[in-house]
C-alpha cells in the first residue's frame, strides 16, 4: 500500500510517502467489527475488534480399549484452528485519515457494524467524511469518559503499563508493578488545557479541576514567541535552550539563596522576568525552555495540589503535551518532585496515547463483555514504546512511518493475584531488571538471538507434513529477530525487559506464525519413554528408609533438569536441613505445585514426589501451563499423563478418586510465572484448600522470576542453574543447585533458620 | 519613648526583584531646638523627598499612598511611599553618595532579595550599612501595622461587591477586625502565598514564577512595550478571547457534564495554534490574554491553597495590583465564582510597600 501525504504543502513533506504491506498495519480487516476512532489534533487512534484464527496443539488420549493396536504412543496430537479474540489499536497521523479509511473499505468484508464510535477533538471535523468513505454512522462519546475507561483497561491488563520517567538514571523508564487496587488515582490530562480527574471505580470519576494553561499555551505562545509553528520543533528547541538567561531565579534576586526558606538560587523566581525590557533580544531556544519550565511546573503545582486536597497519591499524567516526549516528561516529573518534596511520584502511561480509542471502543463494545475477561498485551502485534519518536529511534521511522500499534488477545481464563502473595502491591516477578542491568541485558539479548536458529529448526520439524512451514519459520525468524534489535536500542518498548518478556515475546511470535507447539512431538516422546520408567523408579524410592527417600524424592526432582553429575552439597542455596526438619512435623493441608517440564521431570521428578505428599496425608494441587510453552508440560498433557499413572499407582489413583490430588491449569502459556496473573480458578482452589505449602520448580519459574518472591505460606523453590552465565551472576557455577525452603516470618516452624539471600 | 528609638532619618527599604519600594517618616513635630541642632545633610534629604514626586528618571513619590500625622514612636509626621526600578539602584546609591548619607550614621533597614544581593554594593558605593530583614517578617508586620492605623479617608483593606457581575461590581471598605486565619498573597515579580495565624505565626505555603514579572515580560516579548503601565494600558484595550480558547470554542457551549461554563478558558493562548488566528490578533489582544492568564492562574493556586489550609479569607498585595483594577475584579470574581461564594478576595491600597513599611517598623521597635 502506498500511503502518501495528500494535501502537503511542500516537497519536503511530500517526500515522506511511504509503502507499506498492508497486512502491517491493518490487520484481521476480514473479521473486524466494532469500530471505535479517536480523532486528535495531529494523530488519530483507531480500534477494532477482531477474531483470529490460529493453530493450537490439542493433546487427545488414545482410545485404552484398543491401544495394543493404534500405537505405542501415550496420545495423539493433533493442530486444531481455534477463534481468538482481538484487539487493534492503529495510530497515525492524521493526514494519512483518507487513506486510511479507504484500505478499511476495500478490506471490510463481512461486517454488521453499522456504527462506529467517535471521540476526540476532531471526530467532529471528520464525521462526515468517515461516514462517507466508510458508511458507518458517527456516534460521538464523551471524551474524558472514554480517557478513563481505556486507563482503567490498561492499568488493569497491562503489566507494566504505568512507568516513572528519570532522565539521569540508567533506566529513563522505571515500570510499577501492577496494582491489585488500580484505584483511587488522579489522572492529570494535559491537552491543549489541563483536565483533573479523580477515578475513584470503574464508573466513578470527577473532574475536580483544571486549568488553561496546557500544551495549547505552550504550542500558541511558543509560536508567538519563537515563530515555530509544530509542537515537536518547539520542543526541540526548548530542549536546547537556556531558561536563566529568560527566567528571573531567585539568585538574580538574592544574589544566592533564599536560605531561611529552603528556595536554592537556582530557583525560578519570576518566569520570562528577565525579558521585561525592550532593549534585549532573547534566543528562540532560551524563550521556549523558559516557556517550557514555566508550564511544566504551574501543572505539577497544581496537580500536587489537588493530589493534597484529596489525598490520592497516585497521580497519571497524559495528554498530548506529554505523548512520548522525554521533554516533557522530564519537566513534570522533576515539577512533581519539588513540589511534594518527592512524596509523590509522577506517573506515566506506555499506551497513553491509546486511552480515548480504547474507552471509545469499550463504550461500543460493551455487549461483549471485554470488562469481564483479561487481556494481555501481543507483544508480536504491538509497536511498543517510542516507536515512532523521531529522537529515540530514527531507523524505525524509517521503516514503518509515523504508524504504531497495539494489538491485545483475550485471555482464555480470567487472572487474578496467587492469594497467598505476602504483598501482592510489592510483588515483582522478575528476578533481575534487563532494563536498569546493561551487562545482563547485553547477555541476554546476545543468548536469544544465538538460540534463534535452533528455534527456527524446531518449528520446521514440528510439522514435517506442512510445506511452506519453512518460509514460516524464515518470518517468525525475521519478526523476533527484528524484535531483538528493537529492543537492544529501546529496552524499555515493552514494559521492563526481562528474561520472562523476551521468552514470551518468543512465544507471541511463533503464535503469530502458526508454531503453535514446536516442542509438542519432543515432549510426546520423552513423555512416553519416562512412563516406562515409573513404576521402576517408584519402586527403587519405596524400597529406601524413610530419611533417605526424602533425600532421594529432592535428587531425583532436580536430576530431572540435568544429565551429568549430581553436584554434592552443600548446594549454592541450600536449606534441605530444614525442609527435612519439617518433614518430621505434621504433614502441610494442601500444597499448591507448579511444574515444568515434560517427560523425565514431571513423570519421574514431580509424580513421586506428589506421591510422598499425598502418603504424609497432604492434598496437592498440580498447576501446569494453559498454553503451550517450550517443553513446559501443559495441562491437557499432564491430565493424560496422570490418568496413566493413575492406572499404574494406586497411591495416584486414590488421590485423584478422593479428590485429594487435582489438577489445575495456571491460566499463563509462558516458561516463567507471575504469580499476579494466575487464572482465577486456582485462586479460588488455593483458597478454598487452605494451601500451606508452595512448590515451584525450574529454571524459569523459580529461578528467572520468583526467586525473590515472598509468600504468606510456607515454600520451596528448587532448580538447576543450567546457565554458567547465570550461575557465575548468582555466585556458583554451572549446574549449581538452588533448595530454597522459605517460612515466612511470624510463622510457627520448628526450624526457621534464616536462610542467607543471593 | 522616643529615646529609644533611632535617631533620623526613618527609612525602610523593600528591594524586589523588578521595584525597590522605599518608604520615609517626615517628621511634622521638630521642635525649633531640635531645627537649630539638625544637620544639613539630614534637612536636605528630607526637603529633596518631601518637595519632589518624582526622582531621577524613574523615581516616584506615590502620594495619593501618603499617611498623614501618622504618630509613630512618640514622634508625629507624614509617612512617604517611593519606588523606582531596580536596576536603578546604582543611580540611587550615587545619589546618596553626592548627599553624605553615611554621615548620618544611620542604619538603613532593608528586606526584600536585594537587601542581600546588593549589601556589598551599599558599603562600597554609599558607605551605607545594612541591617537586612526577613521579607515576609516585614510584609505581614507591615500589612497589620498599616491596617491598624488608617483611619479617615479610603479604607486600607476593600473588596469587590458583586464581582460575577460587571455591571454591579463595586468596590467596598472592609473591616479586617479579626484577621486570622488569613492567606496573604503577595504578587511581586514572582508570587508568594502565606498562612498568617497571627503576626508571628505564619508559613509560606507555597509560590509560583507566574507573576507579575512573567506578564511584563512576556508583554514585552509579545508587544514591543517595555513599561507596566503600557502593558496595563494595551490589556485595557485588547480582548483576550481572541486569543485563548474558551470551552465554547471547543464544546459549541457549556461542558455541562463537568460544570464548566461556556466563556470560561481552556487553554490560554489556544487559539494561537492556529497560524490564521494568530495573524489577526492586535496587541492589545495579547496584552490582555497576557494578564487574564497570569490572573487566573495566581486565582486558582490561591483558591487550592485556601482549600488545602482551610482558609477563607485571602488578602492579595503586591506591585502587580497597582493600578490594576482589571486583575483585581479577576481575582474578586475567580474566588467567588469557583468557591460559589466561599471565598472572599481582599485588597489593600497600599498593595506593594508593605514589606518596606514592615522594615521602617523593625527600625523603631526591633523584634
Amino acid at each position: 500500500m502506498l500511503i502518501g501525504r495528500r494535501s502537503a504543502r511542500n516537497s519536503h513533506t511530500m517526500d515522506k510517502s511511504i509503502t507499506l504491506p498492508p497486512d502491517e498495519i491493518f490487520r484481521n480487516l476480514e473479521n473486524a467489527k466494532r469500530f471505535a476512532i479517536d480523532i486528535g489534533g495531529s494523530l488519530t487512534k483507531l480500534a477494532y475488534y477482531s477474531t483470529v484464527q490460529h493453530k493450537v496443539a490439542k493433546v487427545r488420549s488414545f482410545d485404552h480399549a484398543t491401544k495394543e493396536a493404534a500405537s505405542d504412543k501415550l496420545y495423539e496430537i493433533s493442530v486444531q484452528e481455534e477463534v481468538t479474540a482481538r484487539l487493534h489499536f492503529i495510530k497515525f497521523e492524521n493526514a494519512y485519515i483518507e487513506t486510511c479509511l479507504d484500505f478499511i473499505k476495500d478490506h471490510l468484508v463481512n461486517t454488521d457494524t453499522k456504527v462506529i464510535k467517535a471521540t476526540g477533538g476532531g471526530a467532529h471535523k471528520f464525521k462526515e467524511l468517515i461516514e462517507r468513505k466508510l458508511g458507518l454512522k458517527v456516534d460521538k462519546e464523551d471524551e474524558m469518559t472514554c480517557l478513563i475507561k481505556g486507563c482503567n483497561f490498561v492499568l488493569r491488563n497491562i503489566p507494566h503499563e504505568a512507568f516513572v520517567y528519570a532522565k539521569h538514571a540508567d533506566s529513563e523508564f522505571r515500570f510499577q508493578t501492577t496494582q491489585p487496587d488500580i484505584f483511587p488515582y488522579l489522572l492529570v490530562n494535559i491537552g491543549s488545557g489541563v483536565s483533573i480527574v479523580k477515578v475513584e471505580s470503574e464508573d466513578k470519576f470527577e473532574r475536580i479541576g483544571g486549568s488553561s494553561i496546557g500544551g495549547g499555551t505552550f504550542w500558541g505562545l511558543g509560536a508567538l514567541l519563537t515563530k515555530t509553528k509544530r509542537f515537536d520543533e518547539l520542543l526541540q528547541l526548548a530542549s536546547k535552550g537556556q531558561h536563566t538567561s529568560v527566567d528571573m531565579l531567585v539568585k538574580d534576586i538574592y544574589g544566592g539563596s533564599y536560605g531561611s526558606l529552603g528556595l536554592t538560587g537556582d530557583l525560578i523566581a519570576s518566569s520570562f522576568g528577565k525579558s521585561a525590557t525592550a532593549d534585549k533580544e532573547f534566543s528562540k531556544e532560551d524563550m521556549a525552555k523558559s516557556l517550557l519550565h514555566m508550564i511544566s511546573n504551574d501543572i505539577g503545582q497544581l496537580a500536587c495540589l489537588y493530589a493534597k486536597l484529596h489525598n490520592l497519591s497516585r497521580v497519571y499524567f497524559g495528554g498530548f503535551f506529554i505523548r512520548g516526549h522525554p521533554v516533557t516528561m522530564h519537566t513534570i516529573t522533576y515539577s512533581i518532585n519539588f513540589f511534594t518534596k518527592g512524596e509523590v511520584q509522577a506517573l506515566f502511561l506506555r499506551h497513553e496515547g491509546y486511552l480515548g480509542a480504547i474507552g471509545a471502543f469499550l463504550k461500543g463494545a460493551e455487549e461483549d463483555n471485554p470488562n469481564q475477561y483479561s487481556w494481555g498485551e501481543n507483544y508480536a502485534g504491538s509497536s511498543g514504546l517510542m516507536s515512532v519518536s523521531p529522537d529515540m529511534n530514527p531507523m524505525q521511522r524509517a521503516r514503518s512511518g509515523t504508524f504504531d500499534m497495539l494489538e491485545m488477545d483475550r485471555l482464555e481464563r480470567q487472572l487474578v493475584n496467587l492469594p497467598l502473595l505476602q504483598d501482592p502491591s510489592s510483588y515483582i516477578p522478575d528476578t533481575m531488571d534487563l532494563t536498569e542491568d546493561a551487562l545482563a541485558r547485553e547477555y541476554w539479548l546476545y543468548c536469544f538471538e544465538e538460540a534463534l536458529d535452533g528455534v527456527v529448526k524446531r518449528a520446521v520439524a514440528s510439522q514435517p507434513d506442512m510445506p511452506e512451514a519453512a518460509q514460516r519459520a524464515e518470518k517468525f525468524r525475521q519478526k523476533y529477530r527484528h524484535k531483538l534489535q528493537t529492543l537492544r536500542q529501546q529496552p524499555f518498548a515493552y514494559g521492563s525487559l526481562t528474561v520472562r518478556s523476551l521468552l514470551d515475546t518468543r512465544e507471541h511470535c511463533l503464535n503469530e506464525f502458526n508454531f503453535p507447539d514446536p516442542y509438542s512431538k519432543i515432549k510426546q516422546k520423552e513423555n512416553d519413554m519416562a512412563l516406562k520408567y515409573y513404576q521402576k523408579a517408584v519402586k527403587s524410592l519405596e524400597e529406601l528408609s524413610w530419611e533417605q527417600r526424602q533425600f532421594a524424592l529432592v535428587r531425583v526432582e532436580l536430576m530431572a533438569f540435568i544429565s551429568c553429575e549430581h553436584p554434592e552439597r552443600p548446594w549454592l542455596v541450600d536449606s534441605y536441613d530444614q525442609w527435612f526438619e519439617r518433614l518430621k512435623g505434621p504433614p502441610h493441608k494442601c500444597a499448591l505445585f507448579f511444574v515444568d517440564n515434560s517427560g523425565v521431570d514431571i513423570i519421574l521428578g514431580v509424580m513421586p514426589f506428589v506421591r510422598e505428599l499425598l502418603s504424609r496425608g497432604t492434598e496437592v494441587v498440580l498447576a501446569s501451563n494453559s498454553g503451550p510453552a517450550l517443553n513446559d508440560v501443559t495441562n491437557g498433557e499432564l491430565q493424560i499423563l496422570t490418568e496413566r499413572i493413575a492406572a499404574m499407582d494406586p497411591v495416584i489413583q486414590a488421590g485423584l478418586r478422593e479428590d485429594r490430588l487435582m489438577l489445575v491449569q495456571s491460566g499463563s502459556s509462558s516458561p516463567c510465572l507471575d504469580l499476579s496473573r494466575l487464572d482465577k480458578v486456582l485462586a479460588m482452589v488455593v483458597r478454598e484448600r487452605q494451601t500451606d505449602l508452595v512448590i515451584i520448580e525450574g529454571m524459569g519459574r523459580a529461578i528467572h522470576t520468583n526467586y525473590y518472591a515472598m509468600l504468606s505460606c510456607e515454600s520451596l523453590k528448587m532448580a538447576v542453574i543450567k546457565n554458567s552465565w547465570l550461575a557465575d551472576r548468582l555466585g556458583g557455577k554451572l549446574f549449581s543447585v538452588v533448595f530454597k525452603y522459605e517460612v515466612p516470618a511470624g510463622k510457627p516452624s520448628q526450624h526457621s533458620a534464616a536462610l542467607s539471600p543471593l | 519613648i522616643s529615646v529609644r528609638c533611632s535617631a533620623f532619618p526613618w527609612f525602610g527599604m523593600d528591594i524586589g526583584g523588578t521595584l525597590v519600594k522605599l518608604v520615609y517618616f517626615e517628621p511634622k513635630d521638630i521642635t525649633a531646638e531640635e531645627e537649630q541642632e539638625e544637620v544639613e545633610n539630614l534637612k536636605s534629604i528630607r526637603r529633596y523627598l518631601t518637595s519632589n514626586t518624582a526622582y531621577g528618571k524613574t523615581g516616584i513619590r506615590d502620594v495619593h499612598l501618603e499617611l498623614q500625622d501618622l504618630t509613630l514612636c512618640g514622634r508625629t509626621g507624614n509617612l512617604h511611599f517611593i519606588r523606582f526600578p531596580t536596576h536603578d539602584l546604582p543611580a540611587f546609591l550615587q545619589m546618596g553618595r553626592n548627599k553624605h548619607f553615611s554621615s548620618l550614621h544611620t542604619t538603613l533597614c532593608a528586606t526584600g532579595g536585594g537587601a542581600y544581593k546588593f549589601e556589598s554594593d551599599f558599603r562600597t558605593m554609599a558607605d551605607l550599612q545594612l541591617h537586612k530583614l526577613d521579607e515576609l517578617d516585614c510584609l505581614i508586620r507591615g500589612v497589620l501595622y498599616i491596617d491598624s492605623v488608617v483611619s479617615g479617608g479610603p479604607s486600607e483593606c476593600y473588596y469587590f461587591e458583586n464581582p460575577t457581575d460587571p455591571d454591579r461590581c463595586i468596590q467596598k471598605p472592609y473591616t479586617l477586625e479579626n484577621p486570622y486565619p488569613l492567606l496573604l498573597v503577595n504578587i511581586g515579580s514572582g508570587v508568594s502565598i502565606l498562612a498568617v495565624y497571627s503576626e508571628s505565626n505564619y508559613k509560606r505555603v507555597t509560590g509560583t514564577s507566574l507573576g507579575g514579572g512573567t506578564f511584563l515580560g512576556l508583554c514585552c516579548l509579545l508587544t514591543g512595550c517595555s513599561t507596566f503601565e503600557e502593558a496595563l494600558e494595551m490589556a485595557s484595550q485588547g480582548e483576550s478571547t481572541r486569543v485563548d480558547k474558551l470551552v465554547r470554542d471547543i464544546y459549541g457551549g457549556d461542558y455541562e457534564r463537568f460544570g464548566l461554563p461556556g466563556w470560561a478558558v481552556a487553554s490560554s493562548f489556544g487559539n494561537m495554534m492556529s497560524k490564521e488566528k494568530r495573524e489577526s490578533v492586535s496587541k492589545e489582544d495579547l496584552a490582555r490574554a497576557t494578564l487574564v492568564t497570569i490572573t487566573n492562574n495566581i486565582g486558582s493556586i490561591t483558591r487550592m491553597c485556601a482549600l488545602n489550609e482551610n482558609i477563607e479569607r485571602v488578602v492579595f498585595v503586591g506591585n502587580f495590583l497597582r493600578v490594576n483594577t482589571l486583575s483585581m475584579k479577576l481575582l474578586a470574581y475567580a474566588m467567588d465564582y469557583w468557591s460559589k461564594g466561599q471565598l472572599k478576595a481582599l485588597f489593600l491600597q497600599h498593595e506593594g510597600y508593605f514589606g518596606a513599611v514592615g522594615a521602617l517598623l523593625e527600625l523603631l521597635h526591633p523584634s
